[in-house]
């Protein structure tokens, strides 16, 4: 349902995707896994259009949507790493940001703490603003966001990132339950192997902007693939340069 | 032997580069301001930050303005026996000029920067793109109400600094001048126009227009990180800070000289 056929971008000098392909099959969760500056993140905002690939093509349900009105948007959900939720708005509206601009206004609030409650937070946790929220809360809050809508898509990037080991397991474990749930497509992308193994079905690494190896969970740790060996293993010695 | 020529082509080029940028942007926003949806409670939010909460600042400094202005009148006007001219020059000089353009400053000082700041963390804490991916276009839902409001409520500030100035004028000329107070406020009226008071609204509608243009404009390419932010919002000041004296000389030559 989504596919990148041969997708290039350049910052400057920094070919950040120098061909990437990649299918994403319904109701799957595929994980993107590579060190930090592989192009993981620019690759999910060329997805999302907030970056427009130099070339190729990004088919949605077999439509080429670079460039296309932003329409398409409606069915996704993202994650943002650092959560990104809007300071300004207290958290139920955060959650709800999308709810109150549709027909199902009314409703926005009950849904919100619906979703609240889904993600482990409680119902008081509505009426105060994300600066008065833990790290771990926010996350939270920011998963209750990417859900509230009912997706058919969506992102999570760097699910764990900044958490403690016990959080980064209840927000794998949410993941996993809620893509389960409600049946979403979605790609992850990480660089923790806990999440890799809690939410993947199948799992892309992307390498010098490339994707390197690309497979069911099952096989990531038989493959020969000297540089799935090394990331999955953590070696300093390898394919990839240590020194980036 | 070259090199001082190419640095001042590459310095004039980025700079006719850079205004090429800011036209696309308030063209982008003119755009977007005439087409749905509309944003309504962030307009009248933008309105409550943007004008109600710069009332002190722009009164205080018309009152103060006012009464220097007496002051130097009285003083300038001594020299040829036109001390009588104080309440009229008062009048017309802050309604024409001193209003909207101090105020215009204060404003700009107070508004661009917040805007600037606000915006440019939304945008390195990616709350921007997680706006576009809630499919609520960041023009339409930030820029367009912040650059409405201003246009809106500048004015009126003006409006209200312009009484505030006058007053100012009035307490010095009455307190400290001697002069008696209904002829202070009988010259003030005989001699003020309503285009002098009109064109001076015109002017805090356009700075108004410019300061908020300029916060957002900066803030939607603010650099990343700290330092990103605090570029962004000394960037926003200066230019809306420029950009209201030039456009005050432009509008006056348009408006006064003929």
């Amino acid at each position: 349902m989504i596919e990148l056929k041969d997708v290039h971008k350049a910052f400057g000098p920094n070919k950040v995707l120098a061909g990437v392909d990649l299918k994403v099959e319904r109701g799957t969760s595929t994980v993107i896994i590579g060190g930090s500056g592989t192009g993981k993140s620019v690759s999910l905002k060329c997805i999302l259009g907030l970056i427009r690939p130099d070339s190729g093509q990004i088919l949605l349900d077999g439509t080429d949507i670079i460039g296309q009105p932003s329409d398409f948007l409606d069915r996704f959900g993202m994650l943002f790493q650092g959560g990104a939720l809007f300071d300004s708005l207290p958290v139920w509206q955060n959650v709800a940001f999308r709810l109150l601009r549709s027909p199902r206004k009314a409703e926005a609030r009950d849904i919100a703490i619906a979703k609240l409650r889904r993600v482990g937070l409680k119902p008081e946790v509505a009426d105060r603003y994300p600066a008065e929220l833990s790290g771990g809360m926010q996350k939270r809050v920011g998963l209750a966001r990417a859900i509230a809508a009912d997706p058919d898509i969506i992102f999570f990037d760097e699910p764990t990132t900044g958490l403690d080991p016990i959080m980064a397991v209840v927000i794998n474990d949410l993941i996993r339950e809620i893509v389960t749930e409600i049946g979403a497509t979605t790609i992850t992308i990480t660089h923790d192997m806990s999440s890799v193994r809690a939410i993947a079905d199948r799992v892309a690494m992307l390498h010098a902007g490339r994707i390197q190896w690309e497979g069911p969970i099952g096989d990531l740790d038989t493959t020969e693939d000297a540089y799935i060996r090394q990331f999955v293993g953590g070696l300093a010695e390898g394919p990839i340069e240590a020194i980036r | 032997m070259l090199a001082p020529l190419a640095a001042l082509g590459r310095g004039t080029l980025a700079a006719l580069a850079g205004l090429g940028h800011v036209v696309l942007f308030a063209l982008s926003t003119i755009q977007h301001m005439l087409t749905p949806p509309f944003y309504a409670k962030e307009l009248a939010q933008a309105s409550l930050m943007i004008g109600y909460f710069s009332l002190p600042v722009v009164g205080l400094t018309a009152l103060f303005t006012g009464g220097a202005l007496a002051l130097q009148i009285y003083s300038g006007g001594a020299r040829f026996n036109a001390e009588a001219v104080v309440p009229t020059i008062v009048a017309i000089g802050m309604v024409r000029e001193l209003g909207p353009v101090l105020g215009g400053l204060m404003v700009a000082a107070r508004v661009a920067s917040s805007i600037a700041a606000e915006i440019g963390t939304m945008k390195v804490t990616e709350q921007i793109d997680a706006l576009v991916t809630l499919s609520t276009h960041p023009m339409k839902y930030l820029t367009v109400p912040r650059v409405l409001a201003a246009t809106l409520t500048v004015p009126v500030l003006v409006a209200v600094g312009d009484s505030i100035g006058i007053f100012g004028g009035y307490l010095v000329g009455t307190g400290r001048l001697g002069f008696n107070s209904a002829a202070y406020l009988t010259n003030t009226m005989q001699f003020l126009e309503f285009w002098d008071i009109a064109s001076g609204l015109v002017k805090g509608a356009v700075f108004g227009f410019l300061i908020a243009l300029m916060g957002c404009y900066y803030g939607m390419n603010s650099g990343r990180g700290a330092q990103g932010v605090g570029a962004a919002t000394k960037s926003a000041v200066v230019a809306a800070s420029v950009l209201i004296l030039a456009s005050n000389y432009v509008l006056t030559e348009v408006f006064f000289a003929a």
